[in-house]
């Protein structure tokens, strides 16, 4: 008790300056053994503890009050403190120990999906990740986290908005897949299939030395929607995919392959019927609900096949040519798509006939002069981006050690005296 | 029909009446036609002509040596509902057979036969039996001579012994012995003529076997032979050539072999092909393949082919037809044609998707000056429904071939051409959307490569 007393006394006493604040550091490092002892009979000294003036300390009590497995009525009990303390804590300081402040929120995620309201959860860490990065184009592990919170509860939205930034750069390689991972089905699930198809593209081209399951099932949904995006899926992945991956991916999906197949010859029946009969492998991926979307996508790839070689056609010989039951039902598609904005046609009730009309965008608008020229910032930005990146790289001792020694020497005067190694 | 430029009378009545064209070539032939056509020809030279069935006796006289027991074998597998010209084939088959020393085609040909055509074409074994053993006592002769000229070292005995072995093994149908023998003699060839003769037994053995490959290197060895070659050779190169790239499918380069052999070549390699075939091989691929300059000058402008093609009126006219756009009679010729060119051994597997690459191209050809289109007269210019050629046009709509789209309503096709300023904000935007994408990955890529150079260096120290 004593011990403890003199921890809150301590934290108490010196959270005030930078200085103050690594002594307490050192000080709350070494009690650790102590605190973690006395797990239990923390939860009061929260109370005295103020989580935006003392967060540092504050962090310490909760990770030693959360490095016991706790019962559901503990968790209720800890979640608000946990949300309220991530909510109020000063960066500065948690970013001093950053895997406590890690473990912590992991935990508080176990808690919340234990009390099976993950929506609770979805805010505060929300606010841990804006805190513990560096930059908006870092990732930290709390990212993937984050996400599968907000597929569990529901609220795409919110994941949508951390998605909106660009990773540059990763702390943990695992972080990376999982956080693509998530990201695509919050963007499949927002039916935002081109940043889906990114993020999924990461995931599986990404540097691996060994095949993993996160990759398998990123591959998976990859060829899912590229089929409902692109309408057409290669099994060729780019040659930056590393070697595991290029050999490996193909044998954990070929069913997905097969559909893949399916869909290219056209055939909307073969297609459901390949569907049906594997339904419950795609079942057990937890894949159906999208396997039923890329079914649905065929009609659309067709109808907009039409529009390419027909002026004006029938709504008989739009049902016929996409094989579907009757003009009523080719109606609903056609009308559908236009609501969409995926065709631009008229129909005409009165001859049932549907005129196809060309894409009326004239790109002379103000919108689109906007739209043009954000893109023309944005890629000069990232080209800012290399260049320094290229500096960078170009001073880096490791790097001039390596070309160094590997030069091309042509003639004498070259074996000047670049050292082999950088003593700095 | 909108044309571009002032319509004059005699074209619309021309193009009006493209669908009904009925020709008439020449005086009907003696020879009694079995279908109804009115297309016929003068002389009794084409052998292939449409309509009237293939004169089976006309046709052999074509060829001598093996081909022609090939060709015939061929005829009589193939010709299904034709019993007469079956039998024909299988008697001429015989025969050709019977005069040369390869039992294993013989036991072939009598099985086939079954007794149909009487007791003279039943089996013989002792004709088997004896040519059987003047084959074994000649193997053996020739091998004790190879022997001594071995021991001698003679080459150019060395290499006619080779010859005759492979002459031998050839006559009984041991093909594959027969292309080792020759490609033997080549380590004893000394002067240019006996490696075109070497290259020129090779070729003649691989086409009866099937194996186009090994024509096209030998072709090309015997080519680079320093001296030059006489036109017969050259022709006989030539053809030979043009067949593999015909097998190959590479339809363009074998119209180009074709259209360059020389009329030197007459009947000379008629171990292999008819100048006749030279004919239609070279035209159809021609049709196929070449586009309107160069069907012009290479075919019809080309004075050394036109030779060839005065063999094969049809194929003449049909070009002829094509050209200038009478594409209901040029299809009319073709549709005769069929049935007899499925008959020929070369050229069986590849008339229907010549066919149907001219078919294209005439629909091409035929859409191309006008901005809008009739289908209903277009459907009569190529006697087709309408429903029909609007499933063709779409194909070739979608293929690109034909930049247009249909007016379902009113049956109508309308050019389309692309609007290029539209296009191209289009393309710019997504490839900048593209470049966006893709370098933002390659950073995250950087990034993700240096952390395990990183991880690995760390581990070391």
């Amino acid at each position: 008790m004593n011990s403890l007393e003199g921890v809150v006394v301590q934290i108490q006493g010196l959270s005030s300056s930078a200085g103050d604040i690594s002594r307490l550091h050192v000080i709350l490092k070494q009690a650790e053994e102590s605190l973690r002892s006395e797990s239990t009979r923390l939860s009061p000294i929260l109370d005295q503890l103020d989580p935006s003036n003392h967060s540092l300390g504050y962090l310490f009590i909760l990770e030693a009050c959360t490095s016991a497995p706790v019962s559901k009525e503990q968790a209720a009990m800890l979640v608000p403190y946990i949300a309220r303390f991530i909510s109020y804590c000063a960066p500065e300081q948690i970013r001093l120990a950053p895997e406590k402040f890690i473990a912590v929120c992991k935990r508080f995620k176990d808690q919340v999906m234990l009390l099976g309201t993950p929506m609770r959860g979805v805010a505060p860490l929300q606010a841990a990740v804006r805190k513990l990065q560096n930059s908006s184009e870092h990732l930290t592990t709390l990212h993937p986290e984050f996400l599968l919170l907000c597929l569990l509860a529901k609220c795409y939205k919110t994941g949508l908005s951390i998605l909106e930034e660009d990773i540059f750069e990763v702390d943990q390689p695992r972080d990376l897949f999982l956080y693509c991972y998530y990201g695509g089905m919050i963007c499949i699930g927002q039916k935002r299939f081109r940043k889906a198809l990114e993020l999924l593209h990461n995931v599986v081209t990404a540097p691996m030395s060994s095949i993993n399951a996160i990759a398998v099932e990123a591959y998976k949904k990859y060829i899912l929607v590229s089929l409902i995006h692109n309408g057409q899926f290669s099994t060729s992945l780019p040659k930056y995919t590393s070697s595991a991956a290029q050999r490996n991916l193909k044998n954990y999906c070929q069913p997905y392959i097969e559909l893949a197949n399916s869909y290219s010859t056209g055939k909307i029946a073969e297609l459901d019927q390949y569907v049906q009969t594997n339904g419950e492998k795609f079942e057990s991926d937890n894949n159906l609900g999208l396997v039923k979307q890329v079914v649905s996508s065929m009609y659309k790839r067709n109808i907009q096949r039409l529009t390419q070689t027909y002026l004006t056609l029938s709504l008989q010989d739009i049902a016929n040519t996409v094989q579907l039951n009757s003009p009523k039902e080719a109606e609903m598609h056609v009308l559908q798509m236009i609501q969409d904005g995926e065709i631009f046609a008229t129909i005409n009730q009165k001859d049932g006939m549907v005129r196809f009309l060309e894409d009326p965008e004239q790109y002379k608008s103000c919108e689109m002069i906007e739209r043009i020229d954000s893109s023309i910032q944005r890629i000069m930005s990232l080209s800012r981006k290399l260049t320094t990146m290229e500096e960078q790289m170009s001073c880096d001792p490791q790097y001039l050690a390596k070309a160094g020694r590997e030069r091309q020497r042509f003639d004498f005067d070259d074996f000047d005296t670049v050292p082999q190694k950088f003593n700095i | 029909m909108e044309p571009e430029g002032s319509p004059s009378r005699p074209m619309i009545d021309e193009i009006h009446s493209n669908g009904g064209i009925n020709l008439c070539d020449g005086d009907v032939d003696d020879e009694p036609s079995i279908d109804d056509t009115t297309t016929t020809t003068t002389n009794n030279r084409p052998i292939i002509s449409s309509g009237e069935q293939l004169d089976v006796e006309a046709y052999g006289g074509l060829y001598q040596g093996r081909t022609k027991i090939m060709r015939l074998l061929f005829i009589a597998e193939n010709c299904e509902g034709n019993p007469a010209m079956r039998l024909e084939a299988l008697r001429m088959a015989h025969d050709e057979i019977k005069k040369g020393e390869n039992t294993q085609l013989y036991r072939e040909v009598v099985q086939k036969i079954d007794g149909e055509l009487g007791p003279n074409y039943a089996m013989d074994s002792a004709w088997c039996d004896s040519v059987d053993r003047r084959a074994d006592q000649k193997k053996e002769k020739l091998e004790n001579e190879l022997n001594a000229y071995r021991t001698n070292l003679i080459k150019e005995s060395i290499r006619m012994g080779y010859n005759d072995f492979g002459d031998f093994y050839y006559a009984h149908g041991a093909l594959g012995d027969a292309f080792k023998s020759y490609v033997r003699t080549r380590d004893y060839c000394t002067t240019s003529k006996h490696i075109i003769h070497m290259c020129l037994s090779a070729i003649l053995v691989s086409i009866e076997m099937g194996q186009f490959t090994h024509v096209t290197s030998y072709v090309s060895k015997a080519e680079q032979s320093p001296e030059a070659l006489d036109p017969i050779t050259a022709a006989k190169l030539r053809c030979a050539a043009g067949l593999a790239h015909l097998e190959a499918k590479k339809y363009k380069l074998a119209a180009r072999k074709f259209l360059e052999t020389g009329s030197e070549l007459g009947s000379h390699y008629n171990e292999v092909i008819a100048p006749q075939d030279v004919a239609t091989y070279g035209g159809l691929c021609a049709l196929a393949s070449f586009d309107r300059a160069e069907l012009k000058s290479k075919v019809i402008d080309n004075v050394n082919f036109r030779n060839f093609l005065e063999l094969v009126p049809e194929v003449r006219e049909l070009i002829n037809d094509f050209y200038s756009s009478h594409y209901a009679s040029c299809l009319d010729y073709l549709g005769n044609l069929k049935a007899n060119l499925l008959l020929d051994i070369h050229l069986h597997d590849h008339v229907e998707t010549l066919y149907d690459q001219i078919r294209n191209k005439a629909l091409i050809q035929y859409t191309h000056p006008f901005v809008s289109v009739d289908l209903q007269m277009m459907a009569n210019a190529f006697k087709t429904s309408v429903a029909g050629l609007e499933k063709e046009l779409e194909a070739l709509i979608t293929d690109d071939q034909i930049q247009a789209r249909i007016d379902s309503h009113n049956k109508i096709l309308y050019a389309r051409h692309a609007d290029q300023r539209n296009a191209t904000f289009q393309r710019v935007l997504q490839t900048g959307n593209e470049f966006d994408r893709d370098v933002r990955s390659m950073l995250l890529r950087a990034n993700l490569i240096k952390h395990e150079y990183n991880l690995r260096a760390a581990r070391k120290h």
